[in-house]
């Protein structure tokens, strides 16, 4: 079967490992010299300085980019293969946003330059602002935050300030589902609440009567991402935040998830008085990388004076920076990632309102059908429809045949595919989650849950070592028990102690 | 000397006279996995029933063990300092963990035939 998601043509793939580079190293060679020296020589008498040569690798340059290079054919990546990681939305970012970046008018042009000199980079920032506000249904938005635990600090703090400028500082409480990612609870502790810990019914889904018995005249907001962390919609939203509101508190919405809903239904709609979007996920930067990433932060109209700034706006003589009066504080230099704003808006131009209309529904419509597939070879872990990602588990053959979750992933590897996210949610056992994304086709969903098969079935064989799993990459699996337990950071201390254990 | 028996925190507890001892089920320390590092309470130091005594770390989580009944700690299994392993390879025997003297007899654990339709 030909499918276009299937990466087992990678050099990856029955590859011999990469030397590291410490064991390229030649004493003597070099990738670059100094100059002979022409000024003076002074001798600096400290304590600090060391003599011992540091133990740096020595390799020509020539050497040094083909390691290099040969490390990055060994990537999996998103532009290689299918990469079903569920809660990341790893999907297709179209080249042309990333061209657009590239031209040296935005790149090269500098955060710190007058507004009056910059007004196609402050248009830009407006118009994706207006975008934004419209497809999560609310009145203003700041992109400061680089990402989005940074947007949820962000909205924590707007919340914060917010309560005690209406004196409600008894209000200490955060609400966070048992399925939610762990930067809910972080980013609540890093603001300065209590985490409070609301249950999930049989369904999947917010336990209703738990989340009444939990709020109280304390209870200053809650965190929730809808579609939730099971991949299932909040059917009973409404519900949810008027129960919030009526103790006067304030919904938060993480967009962790707003690749599901984008042009279906709005969070702001739902209730939800401030919301973050990863740009960076849904909207057309690559990420995974560790950044620059993008997770602007919109709220109603009443919070707007609380958004970090500089924030755009429109003046009679055109467009400017403007701090809000009781802003909590920047999140970030100047006004945010730039660049990846301008991706964000080349992306929703590029799709039109027709595309992004379609967006959620089509990233949905793949995931229903990958889960009507896979849940042939593997269970699914709530009996429910899912949105744009689903869970199954593995529990099952974890005690008929010791299989784990992390075997599954790790043997899918040798397939080709990239694994999907494996123990998360952490409330399911055994959970493999799956997240197809709008991008991929119906060839490459059929192979993955054919291959899924082909594994199951190996994995049960009577000789199998799950241990060896996976066989035919350059590297196996890791040992993660001596890491964990001696933690060394030095590479002769690791090689000493692979000797010795 | 009475049977082992189970807690539905998945402990096991053998009592002797007034004392007794205590440790993680093989159930437990399978899903566990490899244990790395493990946080011993001192001897004497009081506990009431439920409360956390021992700290387990393994690769990717940390659990807590807890206390069957009102107790006082007598003795900590160092070896287990130096060779968390134990609890992998023997969690009822050299695994064990603490024993403790008897405060308040609770001896209300389930028996391994109940734990075993328990945790299946």
């Amino acid at each position: 079967m030909f499918s276009g998601g299937n990466a087992k043509s990678l050099p990856l793939v029955g590859g011999l490992s990469e030397p590291t580079i410490n064991q390229l190293s030649n004493p003597g060679r070099r990738a670059s010299r100094f100059p002979k020296l022409d000024v003076p020589v002074t001798e600096i008498n400290n304590p600090a300085i060391r003599n011992d040569k540091p133990l740096l690798p020595e390799v020509s340059e020539h050497d040094l980019v083909m390691h290099y290079s040969r490390l990055a054919h060994r990537n999996f990546a998103v532009d290689l293969g299918f990469y079903p990681l569920g809660s990341c939305t790893m999907k297709y970012n179209p080249r042309f946003a990333d061209s657009m970046a590239n031209l040296d008018t935005f790149a090269n042009s500098h955060p710190s330059t007058p507004a009056e000199f910059t007004q196609g980079n402050l248009e830009i920032l407006f118009e994706l602002e207006q975008y934004l506000i419209e497809i999560t249904g609310m009145d203003f938005a700041t992109f400061q935050p680089p990402a989005g635990a940074s947007g949820e600090l962000t909205g924590l703090l707007i919340i914060k300030k917010y309560l005690e400028e209406n004196n409600k500082t008894n209000k200490t409480n955060i609400i966070v589902p048992d399925s939610a990612h762990g930067t809910n609870p972080a980013s609540a502790k890093m603001a300065g609440f209590e985490v409070v810990e609301v249950s999930t019914d049989d369904r999947g889904m917010v336990n209703i009567d738990d989340l009444k018995n939990l709020v109280d005249e304390n209870t200053a907001g809650l965190m929730l991402t809808n579609p939730n962390t099971g991949g299932l919609f909040e059917e009973h939203i409404s519900e949810i935040s008027n129960i919030i509101h009526d103790v006067g508190g304030l919904v938060y919405y993480d967009g962790a998830n707003l690749n599901a809903i984008v042009g279906v239904c709005r969070p702001g709609d739902m209730g939800f008085d401030i919301v973050h979007s990863n740009l960076h996920k849904t909207f057309a930067t690559p990420h995974g990388g560790g950044g620059p990433g993008s997770g602007p932060v919109a709220v109603k109209g009443f919070l707007k004076e609380y958004l970090p700034g500089p924030i755009v706006i429109k003046e009679e003589n055109g467009l400017n920076w403007y701090t809000p009066t009781s802003s909590i504080g920047r999140m970030h230099g100047y006004h945010g990632n730039f660049l990846v704003a301008l991706r964000a808006l080349v992306y929703m131009k590029l799709l039109g309102k027709e595309g992004l209309d379609k967006l959620g529904a089509f990233a949905v419509l793949n995931a229903r059908y990958l889960s009507s597939v896979v849940s042939k070879v593997i269970p699914l872990a709530y009996n429910e429809p899912c949105m744009h990602e689903f869970v199954t588990t593995v529990k099952h053959l974890k005690k008929s045949h010791k299989i784990k979750a992390s075997d599954v992933g790790k043997a899918l590897l040798d397939k080709g595919f990239h694994s999907p996210t494996i123990y998360f949610p952490l409330i399911v056992e055994e959970a493999l989650m799956f997240e197809p994304t709008e991008t991929q086709s119906v060839d490459t969903l059929d192979d993955l849950a054919e291959t899924l098969k082909v594994i199951i079935n190996e994995l049960q064989g009577d000789d199998i070592s799950l241990e060896e799993y996976p066989k035919n990459l350059p590297v196996g699996r890791p040992n993660e028990l001596i890491p964990a337990k001696h933690l060394t950071v030095n590479w002769g201390d690791f090689e000493l102690l692979e000797i010795t254990e | 000397m009475t049977d082992t028996k189970y807690l539905e925190t998945h402990e096991w507890y053998k009592i002797s006279d007034n004392t007794f001892t205590v440790g993680i089920s093989d159930f437990a320390q399978g899903e566990l996995g490899d244990i790395v590092f493990i946080t011993l309470p001192e001897v004497g130091q009081e506990f009431k029933k439920g409360d956390s005594i021992v700290e387990v770390e393994a690769t990717k989580t940390v659990a807590e063990a807890y206390a069957p009944m009102d107790c006082v700690i007598t003795e900590v299994n160092s070896n287990l300092e130096t060779e968390p392993e134990l609890i992998n390879n023997d969690p009822v025997g050299d695994g064990w963990m603490v024993k403790a003297e008897i405060s308040i007899m609770d001896d209300s654990g389930m028996s391994y035939s109940e734990y075993e339709s328990f945790i299946s």
